[in-house]
């Protein structure tokens, strides 16, 4: 059995995000990268299969910038077999990325039965790519997955929807799935498990390798900017009992005008 | 000249540091409180790799280095000082095995630290000898074909959890540190008898007692080196672990500046955050740069031990600055938290209480002049 998770590098949820001066993308340079949390619950997935399929292999994939490998390296270190980097910007388009993905899964020549990915990574918040990518290869997809059960063949997946509720779907693979948090929790890599991730091997491909080129650019940024600093917050006194309805009708009638919440 | 980390060393540390933010913060302050054993939170951090990093790897362990060790002590203690030596107690008591012991002492002794979750004391301090090690009064009789130990021992780390302690005496208390002897005892051996736990002023979680020592029989192959070599085998052990210790003031220190210059930046008084006021500015610049030199110091201490050269003079230099600015710095820490830093409600008060002890154990930083002088003089 094939397993591929995609796994995207984005920065640190305590990052301090700066446009660069040109406010053509965001600056890199001083960027702590860490695997997409929800990256990391397709990996725990994968490895959970694994476990219970010893034959099983999990491959991790990433398309991004080679500077800093964390995301692989981590994926590994918690117990993948192997991996491959399509080396890119950080700042391509979701339809360019799942191009070079589904380019990587080919040039592996393994056949996928489940590829696994986060539902969405928290930089660009796109939840685009498992979709895309799914169609690429033409397999079925189910997204924001919080339940797993492997039967054979089929898969047994729960999804979130509106209201708590839970829809579950039965797949035949090979799918392609897009994790949510609740899915399981994801292990630590261990200090064992980081020495042995040395050694794994590591594939490495140019965007033309996997065959993606700027024609495939389906977005173009035109600009990234910080968004405005929140006003300070408004008081209102309705400690007197006499103007509790003045009040009462200058909060509502601030939250219909200024925040157009009502 | 390099003083980057290795890209395996990077990751050590991510991880590390990982668990104490995900594992041990959250619970230290509880801990603290109720002074409960972190035995769950040990167990956790042994599956991960994170303990005993002393044991070398021919004998199951992940051969780390000294400096691999120091890294994540740091990060551990970052976590929490007094879980953390619960933790470091670990590799205090494993390290005379791992210096002084024979092969066969090794593979019996340290290999199962290996493969299962175990918890090891060193028993040097008595209550009548603390900083004069030297004047140890268990004695360490000849039985035949046993060791015969009597005595008692005080601020014994991890002993109400022990499965195993090395333990310190004397085979003829005229020799002084020539009758000095360490010996292996399994923590189940008839005749130890454990003391209250210690109701301290920081560090509440770990597990300290004093110990009494009844005529407890420990097989003669038990014995690290040959009798009287015990006190060669101390000191090397605090050459080694000084450096660890060290690095757990380091961790404390760094998590007291992360706080303040959050809470600097958070706190408004006279309409600016107090991290505009130079007041403080001064006090969050000194933590820096103490903890700067501090690390440079245990990293070298540390490094000197991996490179094979004696290190007792820069261990020693790393355990008093290192510990000293750790009290420094924490108690800064309380008072840019102002009153919110005297109250239990904030994080910084435990931690000032936990820098005290680290100027006290494995050598107050008294004594760790001493050895700088001594070294320095001589």
């Amino acid at each position: 059995m094939n397993i591929f998770v995609c796994v995207k590098q984005v920065p640190d949820t305590e990052t301090k995000i700066i446009p660069t001066s040109d406010g053509s993308f965001i600056e890199t340079a001083s960027i702590k990268w860490i695997m997409n949390p929800y990256d990391e619950f397709a990996v725990e997935q994968a490895l959970l299969v694994k476990a219970a399929n010893p034959a099983a292999n999990v491959t991790v994939i990433r398309v991004g910038s080679v500077k800093d490998t964390e995301a692989l390296r981590t994926a590994m270190a918690m117990g993948a077999d192997d991996a491959a980097l399509v080396e890119a910007g950080d700042n391509l388009d979701s339809y360019s990325i799942a191009k070079a993905l589904k380019g990587a899964i080919e040039k592996s020549g393994k056949k996928p039965d489940i590829v696994l990915a986060g539902k969405q990574a928290i930089d660009d918040d796109a939840l685009q790519v498992p979709q895309i990518l799914a169609e690429m290869l033409g397999l079925p997809s189910v997204s924001v997955i919080v339940g797993f059960e492997l039967n054979g063949s089929t898969v047994k997946v729960k999804r979130e929807i509106e209201g708590g509720a839970l829809e579950v779907y039965e797949v035949a693979t090979p799918v392609v799935l897009a994790a949510n948090k609740g899915l399981n929790t994801p292990r630590y890599a261990s200090l064992p498990g980081i020495m042995k991730a040395k050694k794994k091997p590591m594939a490495q491909y140019s965007l033309a390798d996997v065959g993606v080129s700027d024609a495939d650019r389906r977005v173009k940024y035109s600009g990234f900017k910080l968004p405005p600093e929140k006003p300070a917050g408004k008081k209102f006194d309705a400690t007197d009992a006499a103007k509790q309805k003045e009040v009462v009708a200058q909060v509502v009638g601030l939250l219909r005008t200024e925040a157009k919440v009502l | 000249m390099d003083f980057s980390l290795t890209s395996e060393q990077r990751e050590i540390r991510e991880l590390a540091l990982k668990f104490a933010r995900n594992e041990m913060i959250p619970l230290a302050q509880k801990y603290d409180d109720e002074g409960t054993y972190p035995k769950d939170v040990f167990k956790k951090a042994w599956e991960l790799g994170l303990i005993n990093t002393c044991i070398p790897a021919e004998y199951g362990g992940s051969g780390f280095s000294s400096v691999d060790g120091i890294i994540i002590g740091e990060c551990l203690a970052y976590g929490c000082m007094g879980m953390n030596t619960s933790f470091m107690a670990n590799d205090l008591a494993l390290l005379p095995i791992v210096i002084g012991g024979n092969d066969a002492q090794k593979k019996k002794f340290l290999t199962p630290f290996t493969t299962e979750f175990r918890i090891a004391s060193f028993a040097l301090t008595e209550p009548g000898n603390g900083s004069d090690a030297g004047g140890i009064r268990t004695t360490i009789k000849d039985g035949g074909d046993h060791w015969i130990i009597n005595g008692d021992k005080m601020w014994i780390t991890n002993a109400g959890y022990a499965d195993l302690f090395v333990v310190y005496g004397t085979i003829d208390p005229a020799l002084k540190h020539k009758g000095i002897s360490a010996v292996i005892v399994e923590g189940k051996t008839p005749g130890i008898e454990l003391g209250k736990k210690e109701d301290k002023m920081g560090h509440r979680s770990s597990d300290t007692r004093g110990v009494k020592f009844n005529n407890v029989k420990v097989p003669k192959e038990n014995m690290l080196g040959k009798p009287g070599e015990g006190w060669a085998i101390a000191m090397s052990t605090l050459d080694h672990s000084r450096p660890l210790v060290a690095s757990s003031a380091l961790g404390g220190a760094q998590h007291a500046m992360d706080l303040s210059i959050q809470y600097a930046k958070e706190r408004v008084q006279f309409g600016v955050p107090i991290a505009k006021h130079q007041a403080v500015q001064f006090m969050i610049a000194e933590m820096g740069m103490k903890i700067e030199a501090a690390r440079l110091l245990v990293h070298k201490a540390a490094w000197l031990c991996d490179q094979g050269e004696r290190n007792t003079e820069v261990a020693s230099y790393a355990k008093a600055f290192a510990s000293d600015s750790c009290m420094q710095i924490t108690t800064d820490a309380v008072q840019i938290y102002g009153g919110y830093g005297y109250s239990k409600e904030y994080p910084v008060e435990k931690l000032m209480r936990d820098a005290k002890l680290i100027q006290i154990y494995e050598g107050t930083s008294q004594i760790q002049r001493l050895v700088m002088a001594r070294e320095l003089l001589k």
